[in-house]
This record gives C-alpha cells, sequence and structure tokens, in this order.
C-alpha cells in the first residue's frame, strides 16, 4: 500500500510538471499578482512594507485556488479517479497524498518564493523569513480545504468559479492567521508564536476534516 | 419521525399545520410589531432607532438557528438517508439566507445613525457575513447539480464542513477584531435590558420562528412538488421516446 502511494505522488508530481500540468503556473499566478498589486496603490515602498505580509498572503490564497479546480478532476475525465477510489488503499489517504503532492507544487514554491518578492515590496529581512514560515506552514490548510471544494466539484464542467465560492469563506481563518503571525514578527503587541502555533493548528485540522470530506464528497459523487 | 419518511403523509400532515401556523406567526407578528412600536419605550440614548432591534435581533438569532437546522439535516442525508432531510436542507438555505441578510441590513441601518457608519468590521459584523457567504455558496451548490439526490448528498458535506468552520471562524475573527480596534462602541444598549423591551423582543423573537417555521414548510412542500414534477416530466419524456423510436 505505501508503494502505490509512493506511486501516486510520483505520478502527480510529474504530471504537475510536464505539459499541461499546472506546476509553475501558480507560481506565475502569484508573481504577477504581487507584481500588480504596487500598480494599483502606488509605488510608496512605507505603505507597500506595511501591507507587504497581506499582499503577499492575499497571492497564495487566489494562486492556491488557480490549481485546484483541476486537484480530481483531470483524474476524473480520464477515468484514473475510478481506478483510485477501487483501489486497496482507502481513499482518505489517496486523498492526503494527492493534496500533499499538489502543495508540493504550488504552496511550497510560494513559500519558497516568497522572500524575493518581499524585496519588490520592501519587506525588512525580518518580515521576510516570517512570511516565508506562515506561507510554509499555511498553505497546506489552505490547499485542503480547497480540496473539499475540488472533490465536490471535480464532476462539473465549469467547477473552477463555484470552487473559489465554496472555499474563500472558509479560508478566512487561514488568512487572519497567517497575516497577523507574519506581522507580529516585525514588531506589535502579541509576540509570534501565538498565532503561529494556532496557524499550525489549522492546518492540521484542515488535513482532517479536510481530507476526510473531500473523501466522502468524491464517494458520494460518483 | 421515521412514519413521516412518506413524502405523501408529510405532504398531508404539512398541509394541515401550515394555515395553523401561518395564521399564528401573523398574529404574533401583529402583535409583536405593536408592542415594538408603539408600546415600547425609546431608548434614552438611542432614541426611535432601538426599535430597529426588535427586528434585528429575531432574524439575527435564526440566521444562525438555520444553519443548524441545515447541517442537522445535513446529517440526516448523510447517516440515515433521510428523503426529507434532503428536501428540509433544501428549503432551509434560502430562508436562512434571508434571515442573515435581513439582520446585516437591519444592523446597517441601525449602526448609521448610531454609530455613523453602514459598516464596521467588528467582530460580530463580520462573522454575520461570512455566514452569508457560506448561506450563498450552499445555494449555488444547490443550483449547480442537477440530480436532487446527488445535489443533497454533496451540499451536505458543505454544509457539514461549514458548520465546523463556524466557531473557528468566529473565534478567529474576534482575535483578528481585538488586533486592530478595541471594542469601545460596540455595547447594545446597557448590561442589561428593561422588561419593556424584553417584552416586546420575546414575542416578536416567537412570532419570527413560527414565521420561518411556516416558510421552512411551505418551502419543503414547494420541493417535495417540484421533484414530483421532475420525475413525473422525465417519465412522460421517456413514454414519449419509446412512442417515436
Amino acid at each position: 500500500m505505501t508503494r502505490a502511494l509512493a506511486a501516486l505522488l510520483v505520478r502527480d508530481l510529474k504530471l504537475a510538471g510536464r505539459i499541461g500540468g499546472s506546476g509553475a503556473l501558480g507560481l506565475g499566478f502569484f508573481v504577477m499578482l504581487v507584481t500588480v498589486v504596487p500598480f494599483a496603490l502606488g509605488p510608496d515602498l512605507n505603505l507597500l512594507a506595511r501591507i507587504g505580509p497581506a499582499i503577499l498572503w492575499l497571492a497564495a490564497v487566489l494562486a492556491t485556488l488557480i490549481g485546484l479546480d483541476r486537484l480530481f478532476q483531470a483524474d476524473e475525465e480520464d477515468g484514473s479517479l475510478d481506478l483510485l477510489m477501487h483501489a486497496e488503499a482507502p481513499l482518505e489517504l489517496i486523498v492526503v497524498v494527492k493534496g500533499f503532492a499538489h502543495w508540493l507544487t504550488t504552496g511550497l514554491p510560494l513559500a519558497l518564493c516568497a522572500p524575493f518578492l518581499g524585496l519588490l515590496i520592501a519587506l525588512t529581512p525580518e518580515a521576510m523569513l516570517a512570511v516565508s514560515a506562515t506561507l510554509l506552514v499555511g498553505t497546506p490548510a489552505l490547499t485542503f480545504i480547497g480540496g473539499v471544494g475540488a472533490a465536490l466539484t471535480a464532476t462539473m464542467r465549469r467547477g473552477g468559479l463555484l470552487l473559489s465560492v465554496l472555499v474563500l469563506p472558509l479560508m478566512v481563518p487561514t488568512l487572519i492567521f497567517g497575516v497577523s503571525a507574519a506581522n507580529a514578527a516585525t514588531g506589535g503587541t502579541i509576540p509570534f508564536l501565538t498565532p503561529f502555533l494556532i496557524l499550525i493548528a489549522l492546518s492540521l485540522l484542515a488535513i482532517v476534516i479536510g481530507t476526510v470530506a473531500a473523501a466522502a464528497a468524491l464517494r458520494h459523487g460518483s | 419521525m421515521w412514519s413521516l419518511a412518506n413524502p405523501t403523509r408529510f405532504m398531508a400532515l404539512a398541509g394541515r399545520i401550515l394555515p395553523w401556523l401561518a395564521a399564528a406567526s401573523a398574529v404574533l407578528l401583529a402583535a409583536g410589531l405593536y408592542l415594538a412600536f408603539f408600546v415600547a419605550p425609546a431608548d434614552y440614548q438611542q432614541g426611535e432607532t432601538v426599535r430597529i432591534m426588535f427586528i434585528h435581533v429575531p432574524t439575527a438569532w435564526l440566521g444562525l438557528f438555520f444553519y443548524t437546522l441545515m447541517s442537522l439535516s445535513a446529517v440526516g442525508t448523510l447517516v440515515w438517508r433521510h428523503p426529507l432531510a434532503d428536501v428540509s436542507q433544501k428549503a432551509a438555505a434560502p430562508i436562512g439566507a434571508a434571515f442573515t441578510f435581513v439582520c446585516l441590513v437591519t444592523g446597517a441601518l441601525w449602526g448609521k445613525p448610531m454609530w455613523g457608519t453602514w459598516w464596521v468590521w467588528d467582530a460580530r459584523l463580520t462573522s454575520m457575513l461570512v455566514l452569508l457567504l457560506m448561506y450563498l455558496g450552499v445555494m449555488a451548490m444547490w443550483r449547480t447539480v442537477e440530480d436532487p439526490g446527488r445535489a443533497a448528498r454533496a451540499v451536505s458535506i458543505l454544509t457539514l464542513v461549514g458548520f465546523v468552520n463556524v466557531p473557528i471562524v468566529k473565534f478567529s475573527v474576534d482575535w483578528w477584531n481585538t488586533l486592530h480596534q478595541p471594542a469601545s462602541v460596540f455595547r447594545l444598549g446597557g448590561p442589561t435590558i428593561h422588561a419593556s423591551m424584553l417584552w416586546p423582543l420575546l414575542v416578536m423573537a416567537l412570532a419570527f420562528t413560527l414565521l420561518s417555521a411556516a416558510l421552512h414548510l411551505a418551502g419543503m412542500r414547494t420541493e417535495i412538488l417540484r421533484r414530483r414534477v421532475r420525475t413525473l416530466s422525465i417519465l412522460e419524456a421517456e413514454r414519449l421516446d419509446r412512442e417515436a423510436a
């Protein structure tokens, strides 16, 4: 069973990296959003530095949403979802592996790239580190909350828009704690660790609830 | 509960209860509105605007209540496959959304003269807004899946995930708000509410509850009829198809 799950992980990573995959697309969208924001707000570096963590987090939320609609839909279309559902491994574990692969190709690159984009919006080194750290532990929550929406809309032709409407309200807590942890690191009245630990808790909770709910949605959808 | 699983029996029973329920809610609503507008005193600080509260508070309560009702029905759909649970879920969503919306609108109308602004990003307001967004998501989901049984199961999962999230949203929004602004303005009226205002409020709350129950029953009846029409038209289309072949 472990070998099957490892094979699934490798397959999803390969698919994301090849032509038609969404591997680098989310990252590109993230870079675009961060680049576009200063055009709307003006080139004032003080302002950008102050709202920088918020910009990066908002961009991360939107970039995560972009790739999510294909998480199960692509497998549903070519029939491999049926095979996965009849596999020996429990569907919940399959969902975890697929979510993890999705996170490796979207959430992780976003977290790693955030410091470089931080340069554009004049973040201090501490702030860059904090944004990266919060994105690293917070994006799994985004992926797995979004995974529920992806499973619910797997069989729909135009699921992407509905997916965003369904899951964005559920991402509010992650956004709040992600941004407040990043802000706390650069000064403020609250210690960095408090919101950071809550953010980790939200991610763990999302992995559990999101997995069970997404698996249930896939079972009931077919 | 199980004897009602038969939609025909439910239709008969609900049809008998509905007029009484509607009449009772109309009478209570009239009495409540009279009490709220003519009997209850104006607040010494808020003046006449305090009367908005008599509509605002019951709708806020029902907005939350209907999400709970929807979640309980969702459990009924997923666990027991109770045929009426689907129907109850579907009928509850727009009613709950409407109450939440009325709550937000009356809150804004009260906020303008009292706080000087239609909207503040206060924790309580924000979590009601997120609740409304979740209702809208649920309603959007109902509208995208054509088969009612499959739609019900998909919506159930969404509703339950949302239900788990409501306390988390509440908690995080509280945290977020205390970070940004102190809670100084947001003390409604005072620590306790005087009996002259409490009674109209309770009557209004009861009236709105009965009204929502009547709306819910009527909505369920409509949904059952809609499903019958759907089934009949599918059967008719199949018959025509056979005849043509």
